[in-house]
Parts: structure tokens; C-alpha cells; sequence
């Protein structure tokens, strides 16, 4: 146990924890201001925003002994006996002077900036800054060049944290950016012809502590403060970062990650990132529609008569046919859709078979030098809807498994859950369930299948629904809804809660919680599930 | 004191001085034969310790100090680093050594090799010395020949290589993690201490800097002895327990406004008149001496009636100077303005300044700024107490930058200003008599750069 201490706080540290002084500081509610030290990336110390004064106390006398200087926080470990002194007049001198420094050359082009609101910079000056300028004005200058197809440097707004060169080097390895020049000259910049290029190249937006790195997917988009934050989960790969759904209005204007030690870390890729456009595509199918045999065409369906509808017609061909009920259950799906759905399907036909949705693969898992991995695997749920299945099922079969069977006319009703981003299934496949008396599809975007439904349901997108996904480590993380789906989306948990004859709105957490009773995969998931998700493996004998 | 024997510069007038024969024709390589044969590392440790040789690149700090920081029983490899990287304005006593008398330094490099059992030396040569750098790479291909470098040298189960770079023309590279930081191929940005390279150095392994001078003093520590060595100079100061005395011989440069600008030996402890008048024949021109830079720009200025300054370790701290620095001495006589003198100064490190640390980057930045308005004269007075301000908030002294090239800043603002305020006022008040009493922010001048 070692004892820090704190402008006169006594810290404890576990002999195993390895903080720093901005980190030890921060335990006890004092915050140091930092720009180029990172959690993540290795310590330059170079900002010297962190300057604090530290001393030694002596183990026999307990006498704290000085030293004269300065010292940067982030540089300094905090060991048995490591006195901090994070507010005293030296101290706060110094802050300013780092920070009046930093806007001799720095435009102060709050008004135009896209980082205003979460900028480092402008907090800091209110914070930490000098009362008024005494440097020379300067007249105004905002030079901006590309550095890649997704960033722009704003060169004039740089502090030179290096936090982006460190991170192209540590983090991807794929070195592209650098500094250029000397002294008060220096600049960030790429090697002509070799841009920023990586496939975790937006991380470097969210590390610049100003201005200077603006997203282009994100650029004059929306001022901060006007944005509402939530957690997430992204979508994109079996990883399952966590991440922060920046929206307004029910409207995504960009994702960034979320710390999760157990996971991403401070990370996600930029196919994560940029992966939420579809959720505002034009193409979404909205409304649902039955298709009127009579009148061959589609009709506008009505979604408050749907559940009762749709259970009269699924229960009606259970006991004409039994066993000839089946359900696609998507690997887009939440633990707790796919619960809901193979419990109902298991309810009306306790022989219905129940498959796996096709798994998009694309390419191979590619990881990174610091271990953060893309996985190939398109979907953010395969292994909750796996263990769904095995628990009603006692087997994984998947959708190809099901074909035969649709082919030979064996099944007469068949739900088929979607949640695809891209086309899933070929005209010859989807002529194949012509043979069903009934195909209901839930899916985002039209498809070959979609067209030969006889209800075609509109599908939620990730940001739109609650529930939880379980990435390929086996870790559960849940989520909240960050925007409302579109006009004529019902999310597939709420139509499932109604067709399970539930009371009132759907609640997601009230089936995880009868998931984790019930199935033994998910008993770690009992209790509240926190913001870093559960590893469900702790209670598998493995 | 006796008449003063040259050590270092001993060899130079000899004819063909820079090669193998003339060297060893003057004793040359005697030192490492007996080192190899009678003699431990440790014992050589043990007696550069003992001689209290302290580094001659500017910090003084002792040498075999140094040395004794290597993890003990390290499995190597184990690098040596010559810094040659001698980029100190005025300052040209590596240049001459390397010219004219490249085997000395080579032999003091493989005395401190073997010292620290270094298998690996790289010799960190300013790019601007084309002539050392053909005399070194000669000196270096004599030794391979002559079975002085190489595997088991002179027989002795003791293997060294010597590799020549020739640095790319920055300032920071002479700054010794920036200098190792460069051999890697990087950008010279001083790292952050600890690890000091004596744990983690070049390529992440045990590593010792060492300049071009200390090494040749090794030479003839190793030669003659520690005894020796501590007859000549400034014995310790027995009432400051941290003055670990200025011990050897100096090479002294003196430029500037006198009659015989150039490169003499002498003891440590030479003050900076007696330099003046003995060395460098007087100030020019019959003129008065203004002003004199104690040891490289960087060490800050004396006023004229601060020339009794001793040049040893301790001298110019005494005189608020930064220190003996690399014991350059620019002499600047009557009629040279100090405005001028501290813009060249600052235009110099803010030109220089990697650009790593907020205070170093900006503080020579925004100082240069003010000295080119006050000379552009729309100078305020406000801007002196400015000028001092970040003079007395950068460097590595109060903890604000991770190098210290900063200090080598601030000193030459803080000696200059404060020892020559009024003329500093005189001149802000004749040029801008409207303006000079201004405290708001005025417009910044647009100035070309240089390069």
C-alpha cells in the first residue's frame, strides 16, 4: 500500500496500481491540465500544461522535503511518499503562462471552429488563462490543408501536443504523421503522396485537444453544445466498441469512442465510425406493408392491429402444420429481440426451428500493433444469438441449414429477422420461400425476400433500439435508444414485447433479466450491467 | 604558477599532426597499451573519478561519475557517444582537436570504451566540419589498419568499432538525448529524464555522452594520472560542499573584438581580462570592452567590470552567469549595442528551439517578436519587463522545458537586461517617444525569417 500525498490529501494506491500525478490527482477530485499526456499513448511531457510542484515525505521523520522546481504530473510516478501540490500560486503561474504560450499564434477562431465547446484550449483559458493578452496581435490566419480522405489539419490552431504523431506511431503503426519544421514553426504534416490513410485514422480527431484536426464527415455539421451525448454499442464489428452517439433531434451526426479497458480502450475504427449513415438513408424502408393476394399488390399495414394479426396467423398454421413454424433470428438482433423471437416462435410451435441469420464476413480480422483488431465479422451480436438458440434449440444451425427445408415446402410460416446494412440474400435464395403460406421480413433496406414477404416490417437501426449485444470475447454491454427510429419503424423489441403479450412499453432490461435466470450462458448478466458491459465468461466452467 | 604546458594542443604544431605516425611518434597510443595491459574498466573508472574530470561540453559534470551510473554486469550491448556536435556559437576548441589531432580523441574514446566496456562508439559530428570529418574518418581507417579498433584490440580480449555520422546542422543535436535521439534516425527532441541514457540510451540500451574534449583529457588522465591532472587548475572550494573543483587543462576560445581572436590552452581558472589581454592581445582597435559572453552565448553576459570572472565551473555562476558553458569567450567592444547583441541572441535560439516544450517554443518565439519591434523601434517599456519574465520562467531550472536550450535562452535576456537596463530604456525611449510608455498589445510586425 503506498501512500501519496495530495495538496495535504492522503491518497492510498494498491501496491500493483502505477499512476501518475495527473492520475493520482484526479482521485481526489483535482484536476490537472494536460494536453499531450494520453492515457494511451506514451509520455512526452512536453506540453507543460501539467507543471505541478512535488516533494518527498520521509518515511522515519514524515518531513516533506521540496524540490525547487517544477515538475510535469504526468511525468511524475506517484510512489509511497510522492507529495503533490497541484494549487499553489507557482503552480497556477505557470498554467497560465503555458497557456498564454499557446495563443500567441493560436487564431482564436472559436466562432468558425468546429472543436469550440469541447476544446481544451478554450476551457483551459478560462480556467487557467491570463486576465488579458500581452502579446502582439497578430492578424488572423487559419491555413487548412488535407491530410487524408477523412481529416483536415487546421495548422494555425495546433499546440503541438504530438498526440496524433504518437498515435499513427504506437497505436496503427503506420507512421504518416510527423512534425515538420522547428521552433515556433513547426507544423504537422504527411509525406506528400503517403496520406493519412489508416484505418483508425478519425481516432486522431478525437485526441487533438483543439481545433486543429477537424473530422470531414463532421465538419460544420453541428455545434457541439447543440448535441446530446449517449453510450453505445457499436454495430459494425463482432468487437463491439463502446462508443458515444452524439445526436441531435433524432438525428446521428457522429460517433466516437467510449473508454472501455475491456475492450477498445480509447479507439474505434473508422468503418465504426462513419458506419451510421445508413441509419439516415433514404432507402430505409418505412411503414409497414401486407401484401393483398386479392389485389396483388401491398397495402399499408397498420402496426397497432400487427401483433394480434400476425400471432392469429402464425398460431393458425402451428396447429394445421406443427412443426412447421420457423425463425431467422439476425445476428443484428439484440440478446433480447432474439430471446423474445424464438421464445414466441417456441410458443405458438414448440417444434419450430430456429436459425442463425446469415453472418457477414468481409476480408479477415486485421489488429493493429497495440492489439486493437477489426474484425471481419459485420455484425455485433453473433454470439448472444447464438446462445439463444442453443438454449431453446440445443444446437446453433444456421441459415443455410434452414434452406432445404424452405425449398421442399416443409415450412409454412417463417419470420426472418433482418438488420443488414448490405444485400444478404440473392434472388435465387429468396425464391426458394416462395413455398411459405406465410414470410414475415423485419428488415432495414428492401431485398430480394423483402419482396416476396407477405408482411414486410421496417426494421430499427443499432441507435434506435435498447437492449444488449455480446461481442466475440463473450462481453455484454447494454444499451439505451440515442435517437427515436423514423416514422413507421417500430423497434423489433417493442413489436416482440407486444406479441409476447407483455404489459406496456417494451423493457429491455426486464427480459435480460429473465435471460440471465433462465440461461446459464448469461448469469453474469443478473445484475445491473455497467457502463464497461460484463464478461460473461466468469461463470462459465472453462 | 609555473609556465603552463600545453596537453591538449601539444601535438598540433608537429608536422602531419592528424596522422597515425606523427601521433605516435609524439607518445601517441602509449596510454592505451599500458591501460590494456595493466589496468581493469573498473580501475579506469576508478581513476577518471579520482581526477575529477568534469565534462568539457557545458553542464561540468563529472566524467567518471558519469560512468559509474552503467548498470553493473549489463549483457550489452553498451554504446559510447562522442558528441562532436560542437554548434555553440563561437566555440571551435572540438574543431581544432579533431582537425589537427583526431588519434588523441580517438584514443580517449577506446580508454572510455574500455572504461565502460562500450563495444559500440558513434562519433556525432557537426555537419558543418567537412575537415574533421575526412581527418577523423582517416585517423579511424589508420586504427583498423593498425589493429587499434576492431576484435581484440592489440591482442587484449577487448573489441571496439568506431562509426562516423555526420549530423544534419541543428543546434539540439549537441543536447545528449537529442543527440541520441538523432543517431536513431529521429527527431532530435531531448527526451524526458529518467530513464537517463546510463540505463536507457541509444536504442533503449546503457549509453555514455561524452564531448569531444573530455575524452581527449582521458587521454592524458590515463597517460600521466590523476595526481596529474588535479596539479593543474582550481582545487574544490572547501566551503561548498557541492563545488567539485575545476581540475585540468582548458582549451579557450576567444572571439570577438580583440587582436588575436582564436583557440589557447590554459589551466581552468583563467579569468576572463587576463584571457582578454594575454591570449587575445587586448581588445581591438584600441576600443574598450563592453561586454563579454563567459562561455558560449548560451551562458549569459558579463558587464565590464565583472571581467575579473574566473573561467572554471564555479567562475561565472558567481556573476549570474549561466556557467563556464563551453568556455567561448566573445568579446564585444564599446560601440556595439547590447539591443542589437540580445537580438542576435535570441533570433539564434528561437531559430534553434526544437519546438518540443510550450515554454522553450514559444517563450524564444514571442521574445524575438519584441526585440524586432524594439529595434524596428516601436520598442515599449513594458516589453523589458516582459522580456524578463520569460527569461526567468523557461529552462530546465525552473522545471518548465525538458532541455536546456531554454536556459541557453533566458540567460543572454536576464544578463543583458538586467546589466544593461538603461541602455535598453535609452534606446526604447529615443526610437519610439510616442509609443515607449504603451502597455495595451500593439500590432506584431511582420518579419522575414532568416532561413
Amino acid at each position: 500500500m503506498a501512500t501519496v500525498i495530495i495538496n495535504g490529501q492522503e491518497l492510498e494506491l494498491d501496491d500493483d496500481e502505477r499512476l501518475n500525478g495527473i492520475q493520482a490527482a484526479a482521485r481526489l477530485g483535482y484536476d490537472i491540465p494536460h494536453y499531450c499526456w494520453h492515457p494511451g499513448l506514451s509520455v512526452v511531457a512536453s506540453c507543460r500544461m501539467c507543471l505541478v510542484e512535488t516533494g518527498r515525505r520521509d518515511p522515519e521523520s514524515g518531513e516533506i522535503s521540496m524540490m525547487p522546481k517544477l515538475v510535469p504530473g504526468c511525468q511524475t510516478p506517484a510512489t509511497d511518499g510522492t507529495v503533490f501540490v497541484t494549487e499553489s500560486d507557482k503552480v497556477k503561474q505557470a498554467r497560465a503562462q503555458v497557456e498564454e504560450g499557446l495563443l500567441i499564434n493560436h487564431p482564436i477562431d472559436c466562432p468558425i471552429c468546429d472543436k469550440a465547446g469541447e476544446c481544451r484550449l478554450q476551457d483551459y483559458y478560462f480556467e487557467h488563462g491570463q486576465g488579458s493578452r500581452r502579446a502582439d496581435l497578430r492578424p488572423f490566419t487559419s491555413r487548412r490543408r488535407s491530410l487524408g480522405d477523412t481529416v483536415t489539419l487546421f495548422v494555425d490552431r495546433c499546440v503541438m501536443c504530438s498526440r496524433c504523431v504518437r498515435f499513427t506511431r504506437e497505436i496503427t503503426g503506420t507512421g504518416e504523421l510527423y512534425v515538420e519544421g522547428r521552433g515556433a514553426g513547426e507544423e504537422i504534416d504527411v509525406f506528400p503522396g503517403f496520406p493519412l490513410a489508416n484505418k483508425m485514422a478519425g481516432n486522431v480527431v478525437d485526441l487533438c485537444p483543439v481545433g486543429a484536426l477537424g473530422d470531414k464527415d463532421f465538419l460544420y455539421s453541428q455545434r457541439v453544445w447543440f448535441m446530446k451525448s449517449h453510450d453505445g454499442v457499436c454495430a459494425g464489428c463482432s468487437t463491439g466498441c463502446s462508443i458515444t452517439i452524439d445526436e441531435n433531434q433524432d438525428r446521428v451526426y457522429r460517433l466516437r469512442p467510449r473508454e472501455n479497458p475491456h475492450i477498445n480502450e480509447w479507439w474505434m475504427c473508422d468503418e465504426g465510425r462513419y458506419g451510421y449513415h445508413h441509419v439516415h438513408s433514404e432507402h430505409r424502408l418505412a411503414g409497414p406493408q401486407q401484401f393483398d393476394a386479392e389485389a396483388r399488390q401491398y397495402v399499408n399495414a397498420d402496426w397497432s392491429r400487427l401483433p394480434t394479426e400476425l400471432d392469429k396467423k402464425f398460431t393458425a398454421i402451428a396447429k394445421r402444420w406443427p412443426g412447421s413454424v420457423a425463425g431467422v433470428l439476425s445476428p443484428h438482433l439484440s440478446v433480447e429481440e432474439a430471446y423474445l423471437l424464438a421464445k414466441y416462435l417456441r410458443g405458438v410451435d414448440p417444434e419450430a426451428t430456429l436459425v442463425l441469420g446469415p453472418v457477414p464476413v468481409e476480408g479477415e480480422d486485421e489488429s493493429f500493433p497495440q492489439g486493437f483488431t477489426i474484425r471481419a465479422e459485420k455484425c455485433p451480436n453473433r454470439r448472444g444469438v447464438e446462445a439463444v438458440l442453443e438454449y431453446f434449440t440445443g444446437r446453433v444451425a444456421t441459415f443455410d441449414d434452414l434452406l432445404p427445408d424452405v425449398a421442399a415446402g416443409k415450412l409454412h410460416a417463417i419470420w426472418v429477422s433482418g438488420g443488414y446494412r448490405n444485400d444478404w440474400i440473392d434472388e435465387a435464395t429468396a425464391e426458394s420461400f416462395d413455398a411459405a403460406d406465410l414470410l414475415v421480413v423485419q428488415d432495414l433496406f428492401d431485398s430480394p425476400l423483402m419482396q416476396r414477404a407477405h408482411y414486410q416490417l421496417p426494421a430499427a437501426a443499432f441507435a434506435e433500439r435498447d437492449g444488449s449485444y455480446v461481442n466475440v470475447a463473450d462481453r455484454l454491454q447494454s444499451f439505451r435508444w440515442a435517437i427515436r427510429p423514423p416514422m413507421g419503424v417500430r423497434t423489433e423489441g417493442s413489436l416482440l414485447w407486444q406479441m409476447s403479450a407483455m404489459p406496456g412499453m417494451y423493457r429491455a432490461g426486464e427480459v435480460l433479466a429473465e435471460i440471465a435466470r433462465e440461461i446459464g450462458y448469461f448469469s453474469a448478466a443478473v445484475e445491473e450491467i455497467p457502463a464497461v458491459g460484463v464478461d460473461l465468461k466468469v461463470n462459465l466452467l472453462v | 604558477m609555473a609556465e603552463f604546458e600545453p596537453v591538449l594542443l601539444a601535438n598540433i604544431s608537429n608536422e602531419d599532426s592528424h596522422t597515425l605516425a606523427a601521433y605516435e611518434a609524439a607518445g601517441g597510443y602509449r596510454a592505451l597499451k599500458r591501460i590494456l595491459a595493466d589496468k581493469s574498466p573498473a580501475e579506469v573508472v576508478e581513476l577518471v573519478q579520482s581526477s575529477n574530470l568534469r565534462g568539457r561540453g557545458g553542464a561540468g559534470f563529472p566524467t567518471g561519475l558519469k560512468w559509474s551510473f552503467l548498470p553493473k554486469d549489463h549483457p550489452g550491448p553498451i554504446y559510447m557517444c562522442v558528441n562532436a556536435d560542437e554548434s555553440e556559437p563561437a566555440t571551435f576548441n572540438n574543431r581544432i582537436l579533431m582537425e589537427e589531432d583526431p588519434h588523441q580523441l580517438i584514443e580517449g574514446t577506446i580508454l572510455a570504451c574500455y572504461a565502460t566496456r562500450a563495444s559500440t562508439a558513434y562519433i556525432y559530428l557537426r555537419y558543418e566540419y567537412p575537415h574533421a570529418l575526412a581527418r577523423l574518418q582517416q585517423a579511424i581507417d589508420e586504427c583498423y589498419d593498425k589493429g587499434y579498433l576492431g576484435k581484440n584490440i592489440l591482442a587484449h580480449d577487448f573489441s571496439l568499432d568506431i562509426y562516423l555520422h555526420r549530423g544534419a546542422a541543428a543546434y539540439i543535436c549537441g543536447e545528449e538525448t537529442g543527440l541520441i535521439e538523432s543517431l536513431e534516425g529521429k527527431r532530435a527532441w531531448p527526451r524526458i529524464k529518467p530513464p537517463f541514457p546510463a540505463v536507457k540510451g541509444l536504442f533503449q540500451k546503457p549509453t555514455v555522452v561524452n564531448n569531444v574534449e573530455t575524452l581527449c583529457c582521458v587521454t592524458h588522465i590515463c597517460d600521466r594520472g590523476a595526481d596529474w591532472f588535479k596539479s593543474i587548475g582550481v582545487p574544490a572550494d572547501p566551503d561548498n560542499p557541492r563545488d567539485a573543483g575545476s581540475y585540468g587543462p582548458k582549451l579557450y576560445c576567444i572571439s570577438g573584438h580583440v587582436n588575436r581572436p582564436g583557440c589557447y590552452e590554459a589551466p581552468l581558472g583563467l579569468t576572463v581580462r587576463e584571457l582578454i589581454e594575454n591570449q587575445g592581445g587586448g581588445v581591438w582597435k584600441d576600443r574598450q570592452c563592453k561586454a563579454a559572453v563567459p562561455g558560449g552565448i548560451s551562458m549569459g553576459l558579463l558587464s565590464a567590470d565583472e571581467l575579473d570572472c574566473p573561467l572554471d565551473f564555479s567562475g561565472p555562476g558567481k556573476y549570474d552567469c549561466l556557467g563556464l558553458g563551453t568556455a567561448a569567450v566573445t568579446v564585444v567592444d564599446e560601440t556595439v549595442s547590447i539591443v542589437d547583441f540580445l537580438h542576435n541572441t535570441t533570433r539564434f535560439m528561437a531559430h534553434e528551439s526544437c519546438g518540443q516544450c510550450t515554454p522553450c517554443r514559444e517563450g524564444t518565439s514571442w521574445a524575438l517578436s519584441m526585440l524586432n519591434r524594439i529595434k524596428a523601434g516601436k520598442g515599449r517599456l513594458q516589453d523589458l519587463d516582459l522580456l524578463l519574465e520569460i527569461g526567468d520562467s523557461i529552462g530546465i531550472m525552473p522545471g518548465t522545458t525538458i532541455c536546456g536550450l531554454a536556459d541557453g535562452a533566458a540567460w543572454p535576456m536576464k544578463n543583458a537586461i538586467r546589466k544593461f537596463r538603461g541602455e535598453f530604456e535609452e534606446y526604447i525611449r529615443r526610437t519610439n517617444p510616442d509609443g515607449c510608455e504603451t502597455t495595451e498589445p500593439v500590432e506584431a510586425l511582420q518579419i522575414i525569417g532568416v532561413h
